[in-house]
């Protein structure tokens, strides 16, 4: 168990350098220069140069990348070329945004596929089924620009129930939450209720009547703890990706998170800014598939190893 | 103990309605277990005997269904309870245990928590005492250091420990009835003679027990009174020994000539000619005509009844009385 960890931790640390590395050779053969953007198209061709090497533009692209390392290793990602601020402390500042969008979208998404998810399965190819797996049909085909826009004009356009974007209480966070979480209800619903059925065809559940366990108690004692082993694999991983930024929907209600924050380096050619934020959801996306790893054999004792007996 | 029935079945019916057409999988099917003793029910894979046992515990799975007939159990029709109160005899009264022990018990659940779920539902013991006589009933069944094999998950265990755990599980709450269905199909042949003992120990502690099998051997090693099935039909009832002495239907003789025994010298296995007929077109007649080396021309046009043929000996077959037995 423990010699998996490190495998997997091993494995991570390498998949993260090869992105490093990658991110910072497209920044660079990309066309466009960074210091023309900060300084304008009629900048001084004297200036420019100090600034170039002040930055170290001018340095051998190996010599750049490892100082870049060397710096992102003790969480010094450099200074952001257009907000002159250090890019940890923004992406800091970002976090705090995207975790309460991407926690309440959660919140929201598996509430709502799980138990319509349960529901459809237990009452298969009854109306309520029908109903939610439409519904759930409609959440994972529309996209969240889609659903986004729909919310703002009817709940804040017209029906003026919650601000239509700018965040400054929770209620900011309804349309955005919901908007976000749609798409992974629909998924998470339509997998609870493939899996449950699954389980619920298994001998064991034939057993658990047999002794006397009613519908309720089959559901929640034996059908549910083996239904949802893949289903919390797939919130590990949709948490991770709506933590590492929802770019869409942060930009469409204002949200100042790190998906925002990406989408303004990448416009104005802020290159450590970019690199930061593409490194940062790296490593949250590899944290995500590590816990829904780990979370499975958790719960799986058949996956565990070195148990007992 | 005495006569006395703890399960009576009466022209029970039990149905699949496809879109093909309903199949009729236990047809007028008519049964007693009598108390303390083990009760065989033996066919092919098909002729119902599974069916049978799932729908004296009600546990039949769509498109299945109930279509008539009672299931007389301790002076109830369970026919006629409400699925709560069916959920109380289950496992309580009447448990069952399945054919397959590799998929019977639940993957990601202790054994011996499992085997105290019964208990637990039932009496509603504490988990303490509950936990006690669940190791209590583990090591009655045979598992060695029981307390430790309590906290194993069913992939920790072998075929024939999962299946001990099955009938641990079965008889925690001390049930009157015992359904047993194939317990030893999927096991060893060492293994099967010990769960068989198993069995049989358990019988001479006063279960009564129903037990199906296809396999003849296992019958006649355990069985007090034997019923043979045949497309969803009884088409013979009698005491062990006078089954396998005095087969009077084709259909069982064929059964028990299909036996291999090494000292027989037979260089050929004998076979049943034929296999087990589609239940949706089935003759109006013996449904056993179509593969029956006695048949007769008006065999497949009326159904046989079930004839008393020698004391407590009954069959269904038109020709009775003129092939010899």
């Amino acid at each position: 168990m423990l010699l998996n960890i490190a495998k997997r931790l091993a494995q991570a640390l390498l998949v993260l350098l090869g992105v490093a590395l990658a991110v910072f050779i497209m920044l660079r053969i990309i066309p466009g220069n960074a210091i023309i953007t900060m300084m304008g198209e009629h900048a001084d061709p004297v200036i420019i140069d100090r600034m170039t090497e002040e930055l170290g533009l001018n340095e051998p692209i190996t010599v750049q990348f490892l100082r870049y390392l060397k710096g992102a290793v003790t969480g010094d990602f450099g200074t952001s070329y257009s907000m002159h601020r250090s890019v940890s402390e923004l992406m800091g500042a970002a976090f705090g945004n995207t975790v309460k969008l991407a926690l309440a979208a959660a919140i929201f998404a598996w509430l709502l596929g799980i138990v319509s998810g349960i529901i459809a399965a237990v009452r298969k190819n009854g109306l309520l089924d029908r109903l939610f797996m439409g519904v759930s049909l409609l959440g994972v085909s529309m996209p969240v620009f889609m659903t986004a826009m729909l919310l703002q004009y009817v709940f804040a356009y017209l029906l003026h129930w919650v601000p239509i974007s700018r965040v400054t209480d929770w209620r900011g966070y309804i349309l955005p939450a919901i908007a976000l979480g749609w798409n992974s209800a629909g998924s998470i619903a339509r997998l609870t209720r493939s899996t449950l059925l699954e389980v619920l065809q298994a001998d064991y559940i034939d057993t658990a009547r047999a002794k006397g366990r009613g519908q309720l108690g089959v559901l929640t004692r034996h059908a549910l703890r083996n239904a949802m082993l893949p289903v919390l694999t797939m919130m590990a991983v949709q948490l991770s990706s709506m933590l590492s930024g929802a770019v869409i929907c942060e930009t469409i209600f204002s949200i100042n998170g790190i998906g925002r924050l990406a989408v303004q380096a990448i416009s104005g050619r802020d290159i450590p800014l970019l690199q930061g934020t593409i490194l940062f959801s790296t490593a949250l996306v590899i944290l995500g598939n590590f816990v829904a790893d780990s979370l499975y054999a958790v719960l799986d004792p058949r996956i565990r190893r070195g148990s007992e007996s | 103990m005495g006569d006395k029935n703890v399960l009576e079945i009466r022209h029970l019916r039990t149905s699949f309605f496809t879109q093909k057409g309903e199949i009729r999988a236990v047809d007028d099917v008519s049964l007693d277990v009598p108390e303390g003793k083990i009760t065989g029910i033996v066919g092919e894979s098909g002729c119902g005997k599974s069916m049978t046992a799932r729908t004296v515990l009600r546990l039949l799975k769509y498109p299945g269904k109930l279509v008539g007939g009672e299931i007389l159990f301790d002076g109830r029709d369970l026919t006629k309870l409400t699925e709560k109160e069916m959920a109380k005899i289950r496992g309580g009264e009447i448990s069952m245990i399945f054919q397959e022990p590799m998929t019977s018990l639940n993957p990601v659940v202790r054994v011996g928590k499992q085997v105290e779920e019964a208990l637990r539902l039932h009496r509603r013991l504490p988990a303490r005492e509950a936990r006690r006589q669940a190791v209590a009933m583990l090591d009655a069944v045979g598992i060695a250091e029981a307390e430790k094999r309590a906290h194993c998950y069913p992939h920790e265990l072998s075929g024939g420990m999962r299946q001990r755990v099955m009938i641990a599980m079965a008889m925690i709450c001390k049930p009157k009835l015992l359904i047993a269905d194939e317990p030893t199909t999927a096991l060893d042949v060492t293994v099967q003679a010990q769960i068989l003992n198993l069995m049989k120990r358990l019988r001479d502690n006063g279960t009564s027990i129903l037990l199906i099998s296809h396999d003849l051997g296992v019958v006649a090693q355990v069985c007090d009174t034997v019923y043979v099935m045949y497309a969803g039909r009884i088409v013979e009832q009698a005491e062990v020994c006078e089954l396998f002495d005095h087969a009077a239907h084709p259909y069982t003789r064929g059964l028990l000539g299909a036996v291999s025994s090494l000292g027989s010298g037979a260089a050929t296995l004998e076979t049943i000619p034929g296999v087990v007929p589609n239940l949706l077109h089935l003759p109006a007649g013996c449904a056993f005509s179509l593969r029956c080396g006695e048949c007769r021309a008006d065999c497949a046009g009326h159904l046989p009844e079930l004839r008393e043929c020698a004391p407590g000996h009954r069959v269904r077959c038109h020709r009775i009385g003129e092939v010899s037995a």
